[in-house]
């Protein structure tokens, strides 16, 4: 826990809230939080690095245990993907897909280890204070997956309808190519443009932020004695296993959305 | 909860890892997998393949089986057949050889009868003569009658 002279349920939370930054360069923008970077890319260097590993020995034969478990999770997002996107997966979608799903789901489950055990490991092992474990509950880097693929969307919208034909699509969809419903048709896709990383992002972040909020909250219990302790721990449990689904859910949410996302930007209207 | 420099260094992140992703770890997979649907594939064509093998070799042998049967029901009348012939041959000879033996053996019987007849008419002659000869000694005289006891010699002959 903390070492701060007062220990208050806000002074509590708010410590367990706090980035470890670093100052990049003049203005408030530049400014790292060091800890959500390095903990979302030591995951994704060990759940790819473990795929990729089992896949560098991967046969056409019987499956090892690993790549049995590896071709599962692969076949299953690559199912999932053959039914949304129609184009070839194979070139970016599908292991996008895999990407986000993976990543997203190694950064959701740092939501389930005990708070408080790993503040205490990152400040007493590696001597750091501040160490947020859940790199999904930076706004930053939901904001950072979303607008990547926002920004991947306009890419195949022009690319595969040409710049004219994204522009026929903002002026004359979805309610008509009347000039007078240019203006509307521009507004309402405008829209679209701005709710979909926006969703994308905060659905995410809401998500898993909100349970991290309701283990600290829990955690208080602890404060209370040996049986608020007791039933902290037991809620805490329940919530847990139950955030086991939140966290898979949102992941899969995550990478769906984007399939969708990238294979609309595809279709024509 | 504000947005800064962490939001560029998380998209290159992002991209990088989708970068090696898209590289090193879906195609050597998704090869594997592949391959081993088209090997799953194979094998089942491989089977249905050889089902259809068997049902034509069942096929296929169960007509040589029909064909054995009618050969062999064949062979088995016509070795009847030959034997009732040889049967018959056998009791032809058979009857032959015994009218042989029959008409030899009668004829040999003939023979002896026959033979024994001449020998008692001779014996018989004999003792008629001798019969005669002692009656004649004492009226005939055997110088003078010579003749006639040769021509009665000869009739009884």
């Amino acid at each position: 826990m903390a070492s701060e002279a007062e220990l208050t349920p806000t002074s509590y939370i708010k410590h367990h809230l706090t980035y470890l930054e670093a100052q990049v360069s003049e203005g408030s923008f530049w400014v790292l939080h060091v800890d959500t970077l390095i903990t979302s890319i030591i995951l994704g260097i060990i759940s790819l690095g473990f795929i990729w590993l089992v896949v560098r020995r991967a046969t056409s034969g019987v499956p090892t245990k690993s790549q049995a478990f590896v071709e599962l999770a692969v076949e299953f997002i690559d199912n999932e993907v053959k039914n949304t996107f129609h184009g070839n997966r194979h070139v970016l979608v599908a292991p996008m897909a895999l990407t986000i799903f993976v990543w997203v789901l190694m950064m959701n489950a740092m939501d389930i280890l005990p708070i408080d055990i790993m503040a205490w490991i990152t400040e007493n092992i590696f001597g750091v204070h501040n160490w947020k474990i859940v790199p999904t509950t930076d706004v930053n880097t939901t904001f950072a997956l979303a607008l990547s693929i926002w920004f991947l969307m306009i890419f195949f919208n022009v690319k595969v309808k040409g710049m004219g034909g994204w522009m026929y699509e903002l002026f004359c969809t979805p309610f008509g190519k009347n000039p007078l419903l240019w203006i509307l048709n521009l507004l309402f896709n405008f829209i679209e443009y701005v709710s979909k990383p926006l969703s994308h992002s905060l659905r995410l972040f809401g998500n898993i932020y909100a349970g991290e909020i309701i283990f600290l909250l829990l955690g208080m219990w602890a404060a209370t004695g040996i049986s608020g302790t007791i039933f902290g721990a037991i809620l805490g449990a329940g919530w847990a296993i139950f955030h086991i689904l939140i966290v898979t859910l949102q992941a899969f949410i995550f990478m769906m959305l984007t399939v969708v996302y990238i294979s609309m930007a595809h279709e024509s209207h | 909860m504000n947005i800064n420099f962490t939001l560029i260094s998380q998209a290159i992140a992002f991209s990088v890892f989708i970068w090696f992703t898209v590289k090193f770890v879906w195609p050597p997979l998704l090869r594997a997998i592949e391959e081993r649907q088209k090997n799953i594939a194979d094998g089942l064509a491989a089977g249905e393949r050889g089902r259809h093998e068997l049902e034509l070799a069942s096929q296929r042998s169960a007509e040589v089986l029909k064909e054995a049967k009618h050969l062999a029901s064949e062979i088995v009348s016509q070795a009847e057949k030959r034997s009732t012939e040889i049967v018959e041959e056998a009791k032809k000879t058979a009857k032959e050889e015994s009218d042989r033996i029959i008409a030899g053996a009668k004829a040999e019987v003939q023979h002896e009868m026959f033979s024994a007849k001449e020998a008692l008419r001779q014996y018989a002659a004999q003792l008629a003569i001798a019969g005669a000869t002692k009656i004649l000694r004492r009226e005939i005289d055997a110088k003078v009658h010579a003749d006639i006891l040769v021509s009665i010699e000869e009739d009884l002959r």
